[in-house]
């Protein structure tokens, strides 16, 4: 896919990738939104159902607060309007897992409305995504298929759980933009608490709209792709979805609007096989709950103790700490790179620009850089962020250099030992000490005549060369500016 | 308004129900006396009406976030027809 | 009637007291509840040919009778201690089959206990059984049961078994047959009304959101309130005030604080202002009924209340709203019935044949015409022209009575526009039988109380009710002007006869 003009190129010329996404974000929240339920993942089957997830007769739904709250905060991250009535729809259909033969969601009023996120690009561009809407939902059940030949097996511990449905404008292009946006999302509601944005786990789907059309064109028609759970999946789905409607089109066809699955395992995707021949959801206000009402002032509170965005962090880090655009990206993409970048911070001896350049640096390279090798989270990560502010110390404080300081980072990693404790074991400490330093560069001198005077005649060049003789023999722990300095006095 | 057999069948299906063809045209025809009874709302005029979803509670109560229900599979599966490893168990689903 | 039954009626001296007399037997030791409910198992048994009772539990009947007995000698009543109470089968009690009278749940037995049925246990009423009804509470004349028809303990003069009206149609029957003190009742468009009036006791429908409907097999969501049915005004007060409370499983559940609607009973109306609503005056109306309302009138006028010829302009629309409204929910209410989790279970090839089987066999006929038309008028296309049409026009009628209420403390009409009719002449017509609701209809629509109070006979000799309606949660007045109406009109129940 072009990155300079966002099209795709066909065999009749160039094709514009229309892509809208629908995030299904799982509300954290210690019970279901109807009902006392619990919502732990990875619980027995039907251990965690209430008669009112399994719809016996009678029963009916009470909303949790709590989830109102979850959403208005998401609706807050996600600069959009909090709409202080909002409905609660019924959308019928028939399905095994969909215990009521209805869906609690809401249709015509939303509890948030519209918003917008920017999201950063490689090329550092920015773009802004509109936002059409979050609502709140129920998640249904979940069928088995595996168990046995003729039968489907359910399980209704999901059943009732709270979804946040996050609507996008078809203001997507890319492939990347859409990753970078759901990544974005990601990162606002983790950071909120909002959602744990696990998608492995399915705390976290896609369903993705792909259209393609020629520039300048109307809209074409769309297929929905249902469930995507990996940012992987979502790049791979567009990717493939866009390529598949042009060559439909190319070659005399049209695309169908239907829903679609994606096949990881072959990388593309199919339609879905069951599906009810005409959909029609009937949609029409719940009977059993009257209009959520929400009081102005007590969204007003949550904004005003919402904890810091992403966006505004960034704009901190690189306010209070001179940090670079794309360092504090990095850093603020995920809650907990950023929380490790504050503690860490927090526990140098200074916090100016300098330390925290410095930090940043060390965080991004040398930390990230070992992660990765290693596979690791940055939350199980050998060396906290006290231990490698305390290596970041030592490096301030000159005890240390930079290069012995990489040297003790990888001792660190090793051993789980703080940067003191190994310094003095491995006797790393770097000698600042005036008079022994000038007996190595005296000797050194002696050693090598010729070099002084080729030095002394005009090769300046050669400097390096008795810098790094010093170092050498002093097993590179004398402290860089001193050695320069003694040098540059004795060789004049 | 009035129904033809296609949307009695289409209805029919949407709500699970059986309308074979033999059966068809006498369920369009029932159908059609009500909903020619209920055509009489056409005389009201309702220009600028709120439709009234309900008359109770004007506001939704809310709940505390704390677990107070579940944790008994078997009050969940005593009446069902068919189960396994305590779930429910239905023909094939095909996705 | 048979010979044999009009026996069983009249057999027992203790099963002919009120409730509230009852209470008070009970309270003075004049007998014990576990006596009384041995007198109640035997009527009930002796009349088991009106098929009121769909599950007779005389077990646990008898051992909440002991208790009570035990709990009214330590001092400890409730307010219903120790009498014997029907309930209507859409009421899920635990334990205890509950099928809303349709074979899609069969042998379905809750694992809960509902609100209403859970309050008047803990009120110490005792459990003689499950009442009939028509199927899902769908029907006028309780022929839509899966059980089978419910017969009207009254007979009329040329001797045809009657209808007991619908659909608390058992509930009704048992309540004036002496085979239960009270029974409970729901009413989405006259199901506890109707069927009280077509047997001569009382039925109530307080205002939406007093009874809880938690654990209540939903009809329509936004128009089903339980409420009880009782052979007197007082006995319906007493019951009421058991079922009603605030409760938080229900989010409609009204927060309002249930009043002594037993202590409302002053018999003192001096001022009150009763509306008659002209519209209710409709063309053909049985002239005996016309006059019986016109009698009504009077006897409150002559107890010092002002009547007033009032107007319900949009009356006319309550019942094509209604059927539009009440299907729509109930086709969504009922999509939960698809044999998987309980209930009936037919099987089928794949997921959508078993729904389709099941759903086929084990619904009736009144039950799939509703659900289709409710997914017809929710469908996409139709929802503005039916639906929403029908909601505003329920605004209309709402407001209509908001504008009464202005001027009138209470209304006043018949309750039906007929007396209970011979179960061989139902009418085949579907509108027909819905007919048989446009007095009560109304009320639910704007959510207000009503009561059916017994006024008179016609020329068969068979029960005719009057219709108070209140404003939202004033049951109070309405039981006040029902106590007076009631003591005016001498209603002769059949239990007195
Ligand atoms: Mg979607
Ligand atoms: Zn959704």
């Amino acid at each position: 896919m072009s990155q300079e003009n966002f099209y795709m190129e066909g065999s009749t010329g160039l094709w514009e990738v229309v892509v809208g996404l629908e995030i299904h974000a799982q509300v954290t929240s210690e019970a279901k939104l109807f009902s006392g339920a619990a919502t732990t993942f990875g619980a027995e089957p039907n251990t965690q159902v209430s008669l009112v997830d399994a719809a016996m007769p009678g029963m009916l739904p009470v909303i949790n607060k709590h989830c109102v709250e979850q959403a208005v905060k998401t609706g807050i991250g996600l600069n959009a309007k909090i709409n202080l009535r909002s409905v609660f729809d019924r959308k019928n259909y028939f399905y095994a897992d969909l215990p009521q033969g209805y869906q609690i969601s809401q249709f015509l009023d939303p509890i948030v409305g519209e918003g917008h996120l920017d999201v950063e690009l490689a090329d550092g561009r920015s773009k802004r995504i509109g936002i059409t809407r979050l609502h709140l939902e129920q998640d249904a059940g979940k069928s088995i298929h595996d168990q046995h030949p003729e039968k489907s097996y359910i399980d209704l511990n999901r059943s009732g759980v709270a979804l946040m449905e996050i609507v996008s404008e078809p203001d997507i292009r890319t492939a990347e933009e859409a990753a970078a946006y759901v990544k974005k999302v990601r990162a606002i509601v983790r950071c909120l608490g909002t959602c744990d944005g696990n998608m492995d786990q399915g705390s976290m789907r896609v369903d993705v709209n792909v259209s393609v059309r020629k520039p300048g064109e109307e809209l074409g028609t769309r297929s929905e792709t249902k469930n995507v759970n990996s940012v992987k999946f979502l790049s791979q789905t567009i990717e493939f979805e866009a390529r598949r409607q042009i060559e439909l089109i190319e070659d005399g066809g049209e695309v169908v609007q239907e829903t679609r699955l994606f096949d990881s395992q072959r990388n593309i995707t199919r339609p879905m096989r069951a599906k009810e021949f005409a959909h029609d959801y009937r949609y029409f206000p719940d009977p059993d709950l009257p209009p959520l009402v929400l009081e102005e002032s007590w969204v007003d509170e949550l904004r005003k103790n919402l904890p810091e965005l992403p966006d505004e962090k960034k704009a901190r880090f690189m306010k209070d700490f001179d940090l670079s655009a794309y360092d504090a990206t990095v850093i603020v993409s995920e809650m907990e790179n950023a929380d490790y970048f504050e503690t860490l911070l927090q526990h140098c001896k200074s916090q100016d620009p300098k330390m925290a350049k410095l930090a940043s640096n060390w965080m991004t390279g040398e930390l990230f850089g070992a992660l990765n090798k290693d596979g690791l989270e940055i939350t199980s990560s050998p060396i906290s962020a006290e231990n490698l502010a305390g290596l970041l110390n030592q490096i301030q404080d000159e005890v240390i250099s930079g290069k012995i300081a990489k040297q003790v980072f990888g001792l660190m990693w090793e051993t789980g030992k703080d940067a003191p404790t190994l310094i003095e074991e491995k006797g790393l400490k770097q000698v600042t000490d005036t008079s022994a330093i000038e007996r190595v560069v005296d000797d050194i001198i002696a050693a090598n005549p010729d070099m002084v005077e080729q030095y002394q005649s005009g090769k300046d060049k050669l400097f390096g060369f008795f810098v790094g003789q010093v170092m050498k023999e002093m097993q590179g722990k004398a402290n860089p500016g001193v050695v320069n300095k003694i040098l540059k006095g004795k060789l004049g | 308004m009035s129904l033809d057999l296609e949307t009695v069948k289409r209805i029919a299906f949407l709500s699970r129900l059986k309308v074979d063809d033999t059966r068809a045209e006498a369920v369009r025809d029932d159908l059609n006396n009500i909903l020619g009874f209920i055509d009489q709302l056409n005389e009201v005029d309702t220009e600028g009406v709120a439709p009234m979803v309900g008359v109770g509670a004007q506001e939704m109560p809310m709940r505390e976030d704390v677990v107070s229900d579940g944790g008994y599979v078997d009050r969940v599966l005593a009446n069902s027809p068919e189960t396994a490893a305590n779930m429910f168990v239905v023909p094939k689903v095909v996705e | 009637m048979t010979q044999a039954l009009a026996k069983a009626i009249s057999q027992s001296e203790l099963t002919k007291l009120t409730l509230s007399q009852a209470r008070d037997g009970l309270q003075k030791g004049e007998f014990t509840s576990v006596e009384l409910t041995k007198d109640y198992i035997q009527a009930m048994e002796q009349t088991r040919e009106l098929n009121g009772y769909i599950l007779e539990t005389p077990e646990v009947a008898l051992g909440q009778a002991a208790i009570s007995d035990k709990r009214i000698q330590e001092g400890k009543a409730g307010t219903l201690e120790g009498l014997p109470i029907a309930m209507k089968d859409l009421f899920c009690t635990r334990d205890i089959r509950t099928t809303a009278c349709s074979n899609i749940l069969d042998n379905f037995v809750p694992q809960y206990e509902s609100t209403v049925s859970q309050n008047l246990a803990n009120a110490g009423s005792v459990l003689l059984g499950k009442t009939n009804m028509d199927e899902f509470a769908m029907g006028s004349a309780n022929i839509t049961s899966a059980f089978g028809n419910v017969v009207n303990p009254w007979i009329g003069a040329d001797g045809k078994p009657l209808t007991p009206g619908g659909s608390s149609g058992g509930s009704s029957a048992v309540v004036a047959a002496g085979s239960a003190l009270a029974a409970t009742g729901t009413d989405t468009g006259g199901s506890i009304r109707q069927p009280a009036a077509f047997t001569g006791v009382v039925g109530m429908k307080p205002t939406y959101g007093r009874c809880s409907r938690w654990g209540t097999v939903a009809f329509a969501s936004s128009l089903d309130q339980a409420g009880p049915i009782a052979r007197t005004v007082r006995d319906a007060a007493i019951m009421l005030e058991a079922m009603a409370g605030h409760d938080p499983k229900d989010s409609t559940s009204a927060m309002h604080e249930v009043p002594n609607f037993e202590a409302a009973l002053t018999g003192d109306i001096r001022g009150l202002k009763v509306g008659i609503p002209k519209e209710y005056r409709m063309e053909g109306m049985d002239p005996e009924i016309e006059s019986l309302w016109q009698q009504g009138a009077n006897w409150l006028r002559e107890a010092g209340a002002e009547i007033v010829d009032v107007t319900l302009p949009h009356t006319k629309y309550s019942l094509p709203a209604y059927y539009v409204l009440a299907p729509a929910e109930c086709s969504s209410n009922l999509a939960r019935y698809d044999g998987v989790r309980y209930g009936l279970r037919v099987p089928g090839n794949t997921l959508d044949e078993m729904y389709q089987n099941t759903r086929d066999q084990g619904f009736g006929d009144e039950v799939k015409r509703r659900i289709l038309i409710g997914t017809y008028v929710l469908s996409a296309g139709y929802y503005d022209a039916y639906y929403l049409k029908a909601q505003r026009v329920r605004n209309l009628i709402a407001q209509d009575f908001k504008k009464v209420f202005e001027s009138v403390d209470v209304l006043l009409t018949p309750t039906a526009p007929n007396a209970a009719f011979p179960l061989d002449e139902k009418p085949t017509d579907p509108l027909v039988m819905y007919l048989n609701d446009i007095f009560t209809v109304p009320a639910n629509l704007a959510g207000l109380p009503g009561i059916s109070v017994p006024a008179g006979l016609n020329q068969k000799g068979l029960p005719l009710g009057l219709q108070l309606v209140g404003l939202a949660f004033g049951e109070n007045v309405v039981f006040r002007a029902a106590g007076v109406l009631e003591a005016a009109a001498q209603f002769q129940p059949l239990l007195a006869r």
